[in-house]
């Protein structure tokens, strides 16, 4: 089936366009608002972050995120509530879900992708389920034609992409960096070289991320990526300004990359 | 025999596991981020190549032997087994291992190995501070640089330890992310090694994390089952009735254990933190009061919530504070090969004041939980039973908090 990630990128090459990957964590805030200025900001995509007590991948702006959306109560149901209520108002902009294995392995991969399915996601990353791992998760979300996004990193060398980008579907997600979210960026030419193999080996588009804060760095990755990925920094313009300010940033992030000759 | 891709491949013995995939029947696996896939997918070939290194296998004899202080004798408590009132109870002595405890054993087999992979940097994660002790010897033995990620809670409850790391040139990195305990601190180490992937070698302190950790970590700790059952069966001709240890990640008792899985007439006993009582919620038994689920790289059994996040473990000892528990401890679980029961902190307390003033050796509050459950199996078995209890750490880091819990201003 076609979803709205396969729309959107197919659009986004249409125009010869890089797309932005907007990143915010659901329950940090007023994170319901946050998500419906998104589109309107200039996000092509939205990931929207699953809070979980134990990030490992995460940097301290997004483990911070973590805790005070855990501490405002925020449950894998809430993140469905607050998806499912922004499908009212659009159903053009995709949602692709982060987070960590276990409370989805809580919920059950079958429950998980039901329910996910139902409040019109579109795909998830699962930071802590490497390929080798993934198999039932992966008919689970296959059978309600959610796409596994999954992650290929400066680490990923030539034999194993094969592994990564079987079964993917959606886009790639290439880590510019080894490193935690919120680190410093990727070399932006070797990223270049990087993303040219992973769209020949996954025939898919590529969304690079980890490091990137400024527009200036989003339209150096733009220019040799599918899209461009921000975190740690709009969570931390949230944190510090709220709604407002984080949308400011995403127009500016969004307007950069949008502006990138590819 | 089916060729197909559907052959099973599992273990006939329980003792063989894990399979190809670095499971345990369900439990265990590789649950980590991509960038650190291809570090443990090498890591795996190169243990599998120093397991077979006659070389290998002869320089850690030599460090176990020279450096560490193996084999640790087996000793009959004579006075603790009267005070009991039933079977015989003996100790394994791991306590007197160079450093203090069981944690050498590993370390000394992972440093080993970094070397042989050329890594040039140790990390590692602690929790009483044992683990990050034997570590930074060990890398200090070696010239490597260490670093030592440990909760800031724990920091503050083991100084002496944290000073002696210091001392070994070992950095310690506080953690005060979550409850600043063991979780936090593991959780900080896949953080600097994620980061630092290409020259650091991450040495995981107990049976858990991704494969090949709980295997290689269990093989390294096996030496305590293997030295036991051959000296038991020296000294007395039998094997025990049962084999007893305490479990936070669960180390010092699969190492234990292992060895003995196949002799189906040896009880294996494991006793996890119940803290201020599993009834409470304030504990650290997984398996008591845990679910199944996906943590720092493994698939078993976790203290979670409804929701599936992660609940705060809470124990007197530091070494026992993990909401976790190694993935073949699960596995043995589920199979009914071993047993798990718990100890609270107060129980711990009184064996630790108990085991000090009766045998004069001063246990870690961590294996003084083991001691608690020894003395009901010593009743419940009688004259004619033997136990045999892993002694895996000696207490002298803990003196100073009992003195406080016990309201003596030192």
């Amino acid at each position: 089936m076609t979803n709205r990630l396969t729309t959107r990128f197919n659009e986004l090459d249409a125009y010869g366009r890089p797309g932005f990957v907007a990143y915010m964590m659901a329950g940090d805030g007023d994170s319901q608002s946050l998500l419906n200025a998104l589109p309107d900001a200039g996000a092509d995509v939205i990931e929207l972050g699953m809070p979980f007590t134990d990030p490992m991948a995460d940097g301290a702006s997004i483990q911070g995120a973590a805790l005070r959306a855990l501490e405002a109560g925020m449950t894998l149901q809430g993140v469905f509530a607050q998806a499912a209520s922004f499908r009212e108002n659009n159903d053009s902009t995709p949602i692709v879900l982060m987070g960590y294995a276990n409370p989805i392995h809580h919920m059950g991969f079958e429950n998980f992708a039901r329910r996910a399915e139902k409040a019109g996601v579109d795909g998830l990353i699962c930071v802590d389920i490497p390929p080798e791992e993934d198999e039932e998760l992966r008919t689970a979300l296959n059978a309600h034609g959610i796409a596994l996004i999954r992650l290929a990193t400066p680490t990923t060398d030539d034999n194993r992409l094969g592994t990564v980008v079987e079964n993917t579907s959606g886009f790639v997600y290439y880590v510019s960096t080894t490193g935690v979210t919120g680190a410093g960026s990727g070399v932006a030419t070797e990223v270049g070289d990087a993303v040219a193999r992973v769209r020949a080996a996954s025939g898919l588009p590529v969304a690079v991320g980890f490091g990137v804060r400024t527009p200036e760095q989003a339209k150096a990755i733009a220019e040799r990526a599918d899209a461009v990925v921000v975190g740690s920094a709009i969570v931390d313009a949230m944190n510090e300004g709220g709604v407002e300010a984080a949308v400011e940033l995403v127009k500016s992030l969004s307007a950069a990359t949008h502006g990138a000759k590819r | 025999m089916s060729d197909t891709a559907s052959v099973d491949t599992r273990p006939n013995a329980l003792s063989a596991w894990p399979d190809a995939r670095g499971r345990f029947g369900d439990y265990g696996g590789r649950f980590v981020a991509e960038t650190l896939m291809p570090n443990i997918i090498e890591l795996e070939a190169a243990y599998e190549d120093a397991k077979r290194d006659v070389e290998f296998q002869r320089e850690m004899e030599e460090f176990l032997r020279d450096y560490v202080g193996k084999p640790s004798p087996i000793y009959f408590a004579e006075r603790l087994t009267e005070e009991f009132g039933g079977a015989k109870i003996w100790f394994k002595r791991d306590e007197l291992n160079h450093t203090g405890s069981h944690k050498i054993n590993n370390c000394l087999g992972q440093v080993l190995l970094a070397k042989r992979m050329g890594k040039t940097r140790i990390i590692a994660e602690t929790g009483a501070g044992q683990h990050g002790v034997a570590t930074a010897t060990v890398a200090a033995r070696f010239g490597l640089p260490c670093t030592v990620f440990m909760g800031a809670t724990d920091v503050e409850r083991q100084a002496p330890n944290v000073f002696r790391m210091k001392l070994l040139g070992a950095e310690v990195v506080p953690v005060s992310s979550g409850t600043g305990t063991l979780k936090d601190a593991m959780n900080e180490a896949l953080r600097d090694w994620v980061t630092n992937v290409h020259d650091t070698f991450y040495v995981i302190g107990t049976v858990a994390g991704p494969h090949p950790y709980p295997a290689m970590v269990r093989d390294f700790q096996s030496i305590i089952g293997r030295e036991a059952r051959a000296q038991i069966m020296d000294r007395l001709g039998r094997l025990p009735d049962a084999a007893v240890a305490c479990i936070g990640g669960g180390s010092n008792a699969m190492g234990l254990f292992h060895p003995f899985i196949d002799d189906e007439d040896v009880r294996l006993i494991g006793v996890e933190a119940a803290g201020h009582g599993i009834e409470t919620g304030e504990h650290a038994a997984s398996l008591k009061g845990g679910k199944p689920g996906i943590l720092h790289g493994n698939k078993t059994y976790l203290l979670q919530d409804d929701d599936g996040q992660i609940i705060d473990a809470h124990s007197i000892s530091a070494g026992l504070d993990y909401p976790g528990i190694g993935p073949e401890h699960a596995f043995l679980h589920d199979a009914k090969r071993a047993e798990y029961v718990s100890a609270t902190d107060t129980e711990a307390l009184e064996m630790f004041q108990l085991c000090t003033k009766l045998e004069g050796i001063i246990p870690a509050l961590e294996p003084a939980h083991a001691l608690a459950r020894v003395r009901d199996l010593a009743k419940e078995l009688g004259p004619e039973g033997v136990i045999l209890m892993n002694m895996c750490g000696r207490g002298d880091k803990d003196v100073p908090q009992v003195a406080e819990m016990l309201g003596v201003s030192l």
